[in-house]
């Protein structure tokens, strides 16, 4: 069986950098470079005296794929470590959504029932706008958006996955 | 600990004498200057002025890779920075060591489109194991011995140090380099216990075992070619070489089947497709030794021996994968085969050889020598002869059919002997880094085995060689075409041979004459052994011209989209008709 024959997975990596300058396109330069896909990508400072950054990166591929998407992370010189998160264990995953809906009359109203079913928090509000924030996992997110549509969604901004190891122990 | 205060420039030239360097290729302009002016102050360093930026880089990874320490290259920003990236993608497929200082426009331009502006650390990223923009002064010497350090552990490769000019002016404080313990960058060197296990477990059950050994045995040092030895005669199992592993196992060895691949010989593709156990050291089953990957050796058990995690998995799924040093797991496996009774299927081996031995005798590398036309193989088998025996024999290439026929023809019995461009293939390496082996190796014999096109790509060495008095010898294989263009042409093309004749072509021996160099052509064969003597004895510099058989083809070949069963030898029927449409598309 080939490589493009074997079934995709969906994973999610985490990877602890040194935030310097150009790292962030070093991660993203491997990907594109080497025909990787990425879902998702979030990325920030996790210790500013060690100086050290926490990609999050969603990706998909086959078992063969995902083993060198790992190895090649790990390879990189600013690389302190790669977790795949998805393969070692229970983890929690969240994505956070800005949702802005616009319109009056019955849509508004909708609207807001719906963002209350999610436990969504109203941020922004205007007599003809709300911007909604929700938490949760790409699926629920999805599914709030696809809900939002045609209610007068008019922008949004997610953050892409962040992802954390369940249990004790820190990656 | 010593701190001193000095110029980024000082410190530079500091580092690199800390580091043990004695050698920098290099060519100045205006943002390197103030490191020009520092070099031309101390008599540590020895500057080699090349005379194009790309030639600094092959000359650095023909010393490096002769030498097994790390090349040093210095070019100025923008153009001299981007000359060198087919050095430096060149140095990162073959892992070479490599540390190229390349001088940037002043910290406070950057961004604005300076004149000689190139985004260096931008453009390098893809093509250098790492790479770092010095922002200040107090950074330059602790990056330097980074770069190093990068450059030389785990798989080696190339790094390039960007350094503004305004930092190179600056003053700052050096530190000398000491034991680097990085924040991140530590590979794995020994073995995991039972990963060697399992690899003598198979050993001693193998029935048709092959080691398979590549450039990795070769860039783990010495030691490894001497463990690799002791291993294979040891175990009496048969041993074949990448194209980048030539040499790591002396090619007189009886247990040497030779070079496997895509111009491999027929016994060593043919013992890999029939084997139960794969043994691959330091080597990445690279698409051109596989052939068609489903195809690839479906009876073995694979052991993957590599100090680079990626490279295990890549392409093929091993049974047994060991993240280490080729020579450390060598010398553990070998040991621990040994505690464990020295054992392998003695009679299963015998027989496995005795198949071998039929293949052999099929003499895949047999071609037709007349009275008229000198063939390539011809010639390099002349220079076999004439060359036997001494070890003082280094021998470069540039990349086509006499890259592949020198590969099948010369014998390399040492590791460090042979520098090819193996993974990028790259026209106008060999002449360079010939230039790089000889400032090395001031006293030795060095080739590059050239083609007629290729050599034309960095001809402006010739220049180079002159300045030193490197006494250089070029052997081109002149056939006027691009050869191996003109055979795949001829394979998959229906000889529509577009644009592959090369017209206008120099008078080589004229070309010699210009540079100072000598100049020798054999048009005949009974006139190659007298060229050979007199290119071997003339003291300085030559341009060995030899006008051979043009429409040759380099055979075996495994055509793309194959399967190492299912190579083309010498004298086969319609081999265009053996490559189907998959295939076609394959480089």
């Amino acid at each position: 069986m080939s490589a493009t024959e074997q079934p995709q997975e969906r994973r999610i990596f985490a990877v602890v950098v040194d935030n310097e300058p150009g790292v962030l396109a070093r991660v993203i330069g491997l990907f594109s470079g080497r025909g990787y896909n990425i879902e998702s990508l979030t990325v920030a400072e996790i210790d500013p005296t060690g100086r050290l950054s926490r990609i999050t990166v969603v990706t998909s591929g086959t078992l063969m794929v995902l083993e060198q998407i790992k190895a090649q992370l790990a390879r990189l010189v600013p690389v302190h470590g790669v977790s795949d998160l998805t393969e070692e264990g229970p983890h929690v995953e969240r994505e956070l959504v800005l949702v802005k809906v616009a319109g009056g009359g019955a849509r508004r109203i909708e609207a807001l029932r719906i963002a209350d079913i999610f436990r969504a928090r109203v941020v922004d509000s205007t007599h003809r706008s709300f911007v909604f924030e929700i938490t949760g996992s790409t699926e629920k997110i999805d599914a709030f958006i696809d809900l939002m549509r045609p209610l007068g969604l008019v922008d949004l901004a997610r953050t892409g996955v962040a992802a954390i190891a369940r249990g004790a122990e820190g990656m | 600990m010593t701190a001193r205060t000095m110029t980024g420039a000082e410190m530079i030239i500091k580092a690199l004498v800390d580091q043990g360097i004695e050698v920098v290729f290099g060519y100045p302009g205006g943002a390197v200057l103030p490191i020009y002016d520092e070099i031309f102050k101390q008599n540590r360093l020895q500057h080699y002025l090349v005379r194009q930026e790309g030639g600094a880089v092959h000359a650095a990874e023909g010393y490096a890779r002769s030498t097994g320490k790390v090349g040093v290259v210095l070019v100025t920003s923008g153009p001299g920075a981007t000359n060198a990236v087919t050095g430096l993608t060149d140095a990162l497929m073959d892992s070479i060591p490599i540390v190229c200082l390349t001088g940037q426009v002043p910290t406070h331009l950057i961004g604005n489109d300076a004149f000689q502006e190139a985004d260096t650390t931008g453009i390098t990223r893809p093509c250098t194991k790492h790479n770092y923009l010095i922002r200040s002064a107090d950074e330059v010497a602790s990056t330097l011995h980074e770069a190093f350090y990068v450059a030389r552990s785990g798989r080696p490769g190339p790094v390039v140090v960007d350094i503004p000019k305004d930092v190179q002016f600056a003053s700052g404080t050096y530190r000398p380099p000491e034991a680097v313990n990085h924040r991140s960058y530590r590979p794995r060197t020994r073995p995991e216990p039972q990963a060697v296990e399992d690899a003598v477990a198979l050993i001693e059950t193998a029935k048709r075992p092959v080691v398979y050994i590549g450039g990795g045995v070769i860039n783990s040092g010495l030691a490894a070619s001497r463990a690799l030895r002791r291993l294979v005669q040891q175990t009496g199992f048969p041993c074949t070489q990448t194209l980048m592993g030539l040499g790591a196992f002396p090619a007189s060895h009886p247990q040497s089947i030779g070079m496997l691949g895509m111009h491999g010989l027929y016994e060593a593709n043919l013992a890999m497709h029939g084997a139960d156990l794969i043994l691959a050291v330091g080597a990445r089953f690279d698409d051109r030794v596989t052939g068609l990957l489903s195809g690839f050796a479906p009876h073995a058990k694979k052991v993957h021996i590599d100090i680079d995690p990626s490279s295990i998995n890549k392409n093929v799924a091993v049974d047994v994968r060991i993240v280490a040093d080729a020579g450390k797991a060598i010398e553990a496996i070998r040991r621990r085969w040994a505690a464990r009774g020295g054992n392998t299927d003695h009679r299963a081996v015998e027989q496995w050889w005795r198949r071998i031995a039929g293949w052999r005798k099929r003499d895949c590398l047999k071609y037709e020598q007349d009275d008229k036309v000198i063939k390539p193989q011809y010639a390099l088998e002349r220079l076999q002869v004439k060359t036997a025996g001494r070890d003082d024999v280094f021998v470069t290439t540039e990349v086509g059919q006499h890259q592949m026929w020198a590969a099948q023809f010369l014998r390399f019995e040492h590791p460090n002997r042979w520098m090819t461009s193996g993974g990028l293939g790259t026209m106008g390496y060999g002449l360079p880094a010939a230039i790089g082996v000889q400032v090395a190796h001031p006293d030795a014999l060095v080739i590059d085995v050239a083609g007629e096109a290729s050599i034309l790509m960095n001809i402006q060495e010739l220049s180079t060689a002159s300045q030193y008095r490197l006494p250089v010898k070029l052997f081109i294989l002149n056939n006027q075409w691009m050869g191996m263009v003109r055979q795949w042409q001829e394979l998959l093309h229906g000889e529509r041979y577009s644009e592959s004749y090369t017209n206008s072509l120099p008078d080589f021996v004229r070309l010699a004459d210009a540079f100072g160099w000598t100049g020798l052509r054999a048009e005949r064969p009974n006139e190659v052994d007298g060229l050979i003597d007199a290119m071997i004895a003339a003291d300085g510099p030559v341009i060995a011209d030899v006008r051979v058989a043009q429409m040759e083809n380099c055979f075996p070949m495994i055509p793309s989209g194959k399967a190492h069963n299912e190579m083309i030898l010498s004298g086969m029927e319609e081999p265009e008709a053996r490559i189907d449409a998959e295939g076609m598309v394959l480089v």
